[in-house]
């Protein structure tokens, strides 16, 4: 098995390559130059490892929540390499891999991810860790971090979200940004366990615009 | 390959179209297109958001579709080539990451080209070569450029373009007026063929003195919307009814008119003589007659692509990836960008 994993939910653009004996990724931190990076880090990627784009046997992608534009570049990529090659393609919940990465920081405790929505929100999820597993009790969500329920603010924090909100979140966790090796550990499991894993992204968000017959009613 | 032939792919996602055309060196296997102009009706105009989560959804299955109809497999494809520029952001970045991902999974080179020059270089798969220089006039509702061209795959320089609206949007914004519906292009035409188009003396934009000194080949269709709009509205404060098929008729004479003198002008006075019309707007009845009548009294030979290749499409992304390949340039560099903005004269990223 060699596992292609693309995550681009956040400013990272990470690409990673899981196989038995390779352990090959790649990162950018660029929030706006997704399309420009992408595809060069996926054959940088393959070159480090010296493995030919017909050795990929499945591909995963982080399906978000993050902004539409740079989540989508990872999404297509991936689905259309994996269509290429004519081998499966897996979604799996950008912020589950960050809760994962955090679990590694806390006990058994509950933990939030909480990443950069833009436009003063956090997409944020909440999550139960134990033995460094986790298990998410929240579905993803978008809102204004004042507006999430006390006691969240107060547990472990993953992602850009206290780094935005340092006087809202009162537990930063040094997890940032979404690793695609931890996505592609994720969807091994979960194949195994065989949960399906469609893609599909979460945008969590209508398009910005109004019908006409909206547009007609005050 | 086959012979000496390169069987090339193109993607389009420039504005609400996701296309994917598949060509064997200059003759067109499959031009497929899955279009969301349904999903913006709703909207009364393209919304970039909406375009761009279409385009992610159709791209599998149109790609699907493309090589299936055309009886090729993906791993025969010599090169892929993709619309870089210009057009909406979001839409466009989602099929250079697809073309992008494509050219990597496949390991064959990869062309971004420019939108406009893929517009004139789709006539080649239409009719053959294109004759060199060619006077090339792009209208739709994104566009309204004249261009010479000496050559597609690298030399494309602007002669003129629209200083407000596109002619396609003007003929968004007259409908909208006149109660009919989106994309307005073709309800226009078929209104207009019952109405009169000497009826209402509309505007025609930068033809005259100064104007046309300083924007020669350059158009303006805001004043002749607003123009329309005023027309109608004092119709309707006045209580009278509104000549609608009359209205359509005047006001697509008053754009084709403009447009086809401006076209034949460029090529007199660059000595070319050769018109090739792209882009929506070249599906309109009264252009086309009007381009043909005039290209025939001034001597030049008159090139429109069928309708279903003038507006976007992969086949024309494909067709100029084609050339590129079959002229030996070297390939794009698989960090090149999504460019909004991209100029006219920039033929490859
Ligand atoms: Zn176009």
């Amino acid at each position: 098995m060699l596992v292609l994993a693309i995550d681009t939910s956040t400013s990272a653009i990470s690409v990673a390559l899981r196989g038995d004996d390779v352990q090959e990724s790649a990162t950018v931190l660029d929030a706006r130059g997704h399309t420009e990076h992408l595809a060069p880090l996926v054959r940088r990627c393959l070159d480090s490892a010296a493995r030919e784009p017909g050795d990929v046997t499945d591909v995963v992608v982080g399906t978000g929540p993050g902004p539409f534009t740079g989540l989508r570049v990872g999404i297509v990529t991936g689905l259309v390499f994996a269509h290429a090659r004519g081998i499966p393609v897996h979604g799996v919940c950008s912020l589950d891999a960050l809760a994962v990465d955090a679990a590694a920081e806390v006990g058994d405790e509950e933990l939030v991810v909480a990443t950069d929505a833009r436009r003063r929100e956090v997409y944020w999820a909440r999550y139960a860790a134990h033995g460094g597993r986790v298990r998410r009790l929240s579905d993803p969500a978008v809102d204004r971090p004042r507006e999430l329920p006390e006691p969240l603010l107060g547990l472990p924090t993953a992602g850009r979200g206290p780094l935005l909100f340092p006087e809202l979140f009162a537990r930063p966790l040094p997890v940032h940004d979404v690793r695609a090796s931890t996505l592609a550990e994720l969807a091994v499991e979960r194949l195994r366990a065989g949960v399906a894993m469609p893609v599909e992204p979460l945008y969590l968000r209508r398009p910005d615009a109004l019908t006409t017959a909206e547009r007609a009613t005050p | 390959m086959t012979g000496d032939q390169p069987l090339v792919l193109g993607l389009e996602t420039s504005c609400d179209e996701t296309g994917v055309g598949i060509v064997r060196g200059e003759k067109l296997l499959v031009d497929a297109i899955a279009s969301s102009v349904d999903e913006h009706a709703r909207f009364g105009g393209v919304v970039p958001e909406v375009a761009s989560r279409a385009h992610l959804e159709a791209m599998v299955p149109t790609l699907e579709r493309a090589t299936r109809e055309a009886g090729v497999r993906l791993a025969d494809i010599d090169a892929v080539a993709v619309t870089s520029g210009p057009g909406l952001a979001g839409a466009l970045m989602v099929g250079v990451a697809a073309a992008k991902s494509l050219a990597v999974a496949l390991g064959v080179p990869l062309y971004g080209v420019n939108h406009l020059a893929s517009h004139v270089a789709v006539d080649i798969v239409e009719h053959g070569p294109l004759p060199e220089p060619t006077v090339a006039m792009l209208v739709s509702g994104g566009h309204s450029s004249l261009l010479l061209v000496p050559d597609v795959t690298h030399d494309v320089r602007s002669l003129g373009s629209t200083i407000d609206d596109a002619a396609g949007e003007a003929f968004d914004k007259v409908a909208r007026v006149l109660g009919l519906p989106f994309p307005g292009g073709p309800y226009i035409d078929r209104a207009a063929r019952e109405g009169s188009r000497v009826a209402i003396d509309f505007p025609r934009g930068l033809t005259q003195g100064r104007d046309l000194e300083r924007h020669r080949f350059d158009f303006s269709f805001s004043g002749l919307k607003t123009a329309v709009a005023r027309w109608v509205h004092a119709r309707e404060a006045a209580g009278e009814p509104v000549p609608v098929s009359d209205v359509a008729a005047s006001f697509q004479e008053a754009v084709t008119d403009v447009l086809t003198r401006k076209a034949v002008l460029a090529c007199r006075e660059n000595g070319v003589e050769n018109l090739q019309i792209g882009g929506g707007v070249a599906a309109n009845s009264r252009l086309r007659a009007l381009a043909q009548e005039r290209c025939d009294a001034a001597g030049i030979a008159l090139r429109v692509p069928r309708p279903g290749l003038c507006t976007d499409n992969g086949a024309m992304v494909a067709a100029l990836g084609a050339q590129m390949l079959l002229k030996g340039r070297p390939a794009s560099d698989l960090a090149l960008p999504a460019d909004s903005s991209m100029p006219v004269t920039q033929v490859q990223a």
